[in-house]
């Protein structure tokens, strides 16, 4: 059972929300592209680069042993939050885009051959589609893509059809950071295993609002970015399963990925080290782990139960403007004022929606007015919105410390930028 | 005619009522762009297009008795309303008065809030586009 959350202590931690922008107090509804960072966050890097800061794995001193100690906690943490059977089972790098073109790039450039397929999803992100166009092109494989209905779901019959021995990998976003889409990432994957083809889940939008357990899902990789689950900046995870890991060559050459260099030949260092050449990103990834450890305080349910509550005030709401609206003017159907975009049943706290007669643009702009930030455009997902017919959508993304009576404030602004 | 400081001063009176509120000043910009003539959909081609803005801002000049006159339009409408300010300023002016003109108006309306530094990289292109078809007319006439 979920627990009722005090969002008042929880906004607390958040010192950034605590602001007005243009004379309004902030309303931060840009949570999918980015989510704000705890206090707890903050102060993990503010020490580390006052009391511990020194290269890991390398030094015998004391600051050296503190720092790689802590490192390699934030590791421990991650294996347990997303259900890793080895902690050497994950990497890390600097987001998503990072580990999805580690994976291209080394087990799609030794794995891949002409011929071979690749399936993504109309729905992703594009940097989930430019690394394996790449790989791709260079190595005569071939993209495919399932594609969706109107709702934004992924039309699972024609996933099937596409499904082959062909079929090397599919490359799939588990949340759509669009549409809110929650797609059936176990059924996708026991398919894809069916065929022989492994399976990497885009995790950029789901680790934040779903459970993660990778032993259950059984994928292949997993992709992940700190700073949308309250973390820094700059800190990304691969999950792989270890023979995988094992089988791939180095990503990038340097210095910690090797075991031993001479001029005729060098040996790589065991997985996690054989893919984090050269000084990773320690502090970023020190202070991750408080990030990690903040949600695990509040719990994914409770978070996620909160979260849902935001997104169906946040839908009725705009529905509720339709309503008024049409009845005041008398519109067509056809011609609401607001289409909402991405109405999967399955969904995590992320509205998109498009005001007709007004481009995004506009929109955006007039809400940032109101101190409102949300996001507009194409949110990377330009196929996707090619696919929709829209050249962009304004899209409202919430997250736990975030309040019925900020939609409220929004859900105004909105029907005054309708009835203007 | 007026010349292009007179202009931009009324344009910094205008905008100074608005005490800096950020939504009437939107709103006002709207208003502007919805002033601005209408631009022929046979101007609105590729080659008009100023390049670098996040929303599309066609920029169309013509030359008449010594005077450069811009036609603007744009898909949005407060880009719409920003780029009507340099029509106010610089349409129905000689190349030479264009050219020799300092813009004075925007550091002192606050775009720079209003439009951040992702945004004023396309103000900045409309600004040189403009200038640059003064400077084509300007070579023409000499
Ligand atoms: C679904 C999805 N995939 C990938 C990414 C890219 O993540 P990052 O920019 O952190 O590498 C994002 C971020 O916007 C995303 O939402």
């Amino acid at each position: 059972m979920a627990q009722k959350l005090d969002i008042t202590s929880i906004r607390n931690q958040f010192p950034i929300l605590h602001q007005e922008v243009n004379g309004k107090p902030l309303i931060y509804f840009d949570n999918a592209a980015t989510t704000q960072k705890p206090q707890a966050v903050i102060d993990a890097l503010v020490k580390y680069y006052s009391h511990d800061n020194a290269n890991i794995h390398r030094a015998a001193h004391t600051l050296a042993a503190r720092s790689t100690d802590m490192f390699e906690d934030t590791r421990k943490t991650i294996q347990a939050f997303i259900n890793a059977k080895e902690v050497e089972e994950c990497i890390f790098t600097k987001g998503v885009t990072e580990s999805i073109n580690l994976v291209a790039q080394t087990w799609g450039r030794k794995f891949l051959v002409a011929g071979d397929e690749v399936i993504i999803t109309t729905m992703e992100h594009h940097s989930n589609i430019v690394p394996w166009q790449m790989i791709c092109e260079e190595k005569g494989a071939i993209l495919k893509v399932i594609p969706i209905n109107e709702a934004g779901e992924l039309l699972m019959e024609e996933y099937e059809k596409l499904l082959s021995s062909k079929t090397k990998i599919v490359a799939c976003v588990w949340v759509s950071n669009a549409l809110g889409t929650i797609n059936p990432v176990k059924e996708i994957i026991t398919k894809a295993h069916a065929v022989g083809a492994k399976v990497l889940l885009d995790g950029a939008q789901a680790c934040s609002h779903l459970e993660v357990d990778v032993q259950d899902l059984d994928c292949d990789f997993l992709t992940i970015s700190g700073h949308k689950l309250y973390g820094p900046t700059g800190v990304g995870v691969l999950y792989g399963k270890r023979e995988l890991l094992e089988a791939m060559p180095p990503y990038q050459g340097g210095g910690e990925m090797i075991k031993e260099v001479s001029f005729e030949k060098t040996t790589y260092n065991e997985i996690p080290y054989k893919f984090e050449a050269g000084t990773p990103n320690i502090g970023d990834v020190i202070a991750f782990k408080y990030a990690l450890d903040f949600i695990n305080e509040i719990g994914k349910e409770n978070i996620a139960t909160h979260e849902n509550e935001l997104l169906k005030h946040c839908v009725d709401g705009l529905l509720a403007i339709n309503q008024s609206v049409k009845t005041l003017h008398a519109t067509s159907p056809q011609q609401q004022p607001i289409n909402l975009i991405g109405t999967a049943k399955q969904k995590v706290s992320v509205q998109s929606f498009v005001i007709n007669g007004m481009h995004h643009f506009d929109a955006g702009m007039m809400l940032d007015a109101k101190g409102i930030a949300v996001r507009t455009g194409h949110h990377c997902t330009q196929p996707l919105m090619s696919y929709l017919g829209v050249d962009g959508t304004i899209r409202a993304s919430f997250s736990v410390y975030n309040t019925l009576e900020e939609v409220d404030v929004f859900l105004e602004a909105v029907k005054k930028l309708i009835k203007r | 005619m007026k010349n292009i400081t007179d202009i931009q001063n009324e344009i910094i009176e205008n905008f100074e009522l608005f005490d800096g509120d950020m939504e009437s000043i939107l709103f006002y910009l709207m208003d502007l762009g919805k002033k601005l003539p209408a631009m022929p959909e046979a101007h609105k081609t590729e080659d008009f297009i100023v390049k670098g803005c996040q929303s599309k801002v066609w920029v169309y000049p013509s030359f008449m008795d010594g005077k450069v006159i811009f036609e603007a339009d744009s898909n949005t409408e407060i880009t719409k309303g920003l780029v009507s300010l340099l029509v106010q300023v610089w349409s129905n002016q000689t190349p030479d008065e264009i050219l020799n003109s300092e813009l004075f108006f925007i550091e002192k309306i606050g775009m720079s809030r209003m439009i951040g530094s992702q945004r004023s990289n396309g103000f900045n292109n409309m600004i040189k586009q403009i200038k640059l078809y003064a400077l084509a007319y300007n070579s023409k006439n000499n």
